[in-house]
């Protein structure tokens, strides 16, 4: 299992700010898990389309696509950030 | 060295930056920079904000930022105070001090951590308007302004 977490924008949209997965089979990665996501009905789909602009962080650390992910890690998904 | 503190109350301008000198004497210069809620954004009036973040990745982020500004620059100590929760117009959000021996060295670093912060540190930005609540679009100005500390 991980942890996913969802902030700001992102996280209203899906109507969801935490939540916990079970891993695809295999060796996961964010970009595995993103296909997991999209595959949801509702607002899931659109969310994480192609060319949507999200950015993803594994365990606090910014992250990519490729990025492995492995049993208790937290995955959070969030906008482009928006401080200062 | 390096602080950091993510809080929904104000700070005391005067006492932080005196933080960054006090006791010392090989500070030469002391720079720093407050960023406040601004009372129209992209044309709208703006009757207040409130700022989400990401506890713990938000700590680490800025820590990050300022280790990377003490690796680049030779500095003395830097400080980074950013808030959140609701805010209205003329609100602090934000201050960076930076100190060193030399001027140059705390004007570019001070510059650096804020064109860092606004583009790596996970905080997002709602605004109030007259006509509902809105999240704040990243801009593509703030990933330029980031772009040119590479290489």
């Amino acid at each position: 299992m991980v942890t996913l977490l969802y902030f700001a924008s992102l996280r209203e949209r899906l109507g969801c700010s935490r939540e916990q997965l079970a891993l695809p089979s295999g060796n996961a990665t964010v970009s595995s898990l993103v296909e997991v996501l999209r595959n949801r009905d509702g607002g899931w789909t659109e969310a994480f389309a192609p060319g949507k602009s999200w950015r993803v962080a594994v365990n606090q650390q910014m992250a990519d696509l490729a990025t492995p992910v492995k049993p208790g890690d937290e995955v959070a998904f969030f906008p482009p950030v928006t401080g200062g | 060295m390096a602080r950091v503190r993510v809080q929904a109350e104000d700070f005391d301008v005067g006492r932080e930056l005196e933080s960054l000198t006090h006791g010392r004497t090989d500070v030469g210069g002391l720079a720093s920079f407050i960023g406040l809620v601004r009372k129209t954004n992209d044309g709208q009036a703006i009757q207040g904000m409130t700022l989400e973040h990401y506890p713990g990745m938000t700590e680490k982020a800025l820590e990050d930022i300022c280790a990377q500004a003490h690796g680049r620059w030779d500095l003395i100590d830097t400080l980074v105070i950013h808030r959140v929760g609701p805010l209205v117009p003329g609100d602090r959000i934000v201050l960076v001090g930076v100190a060193s021996a030399h001027r140059g060295q705390a004007f570019e670093a001070c510059e650096f951590i804020m064109d860092y912060l606004k583009t790596r540190a996970p905080f997002w930005k709602r605004e109030d308007t007259a006509e509902g609540s809105r999240w704040v679009e990243a801009r593509a100005s703030d990933d330029v302004a980031a772009e040119r500390w590479k290489g």
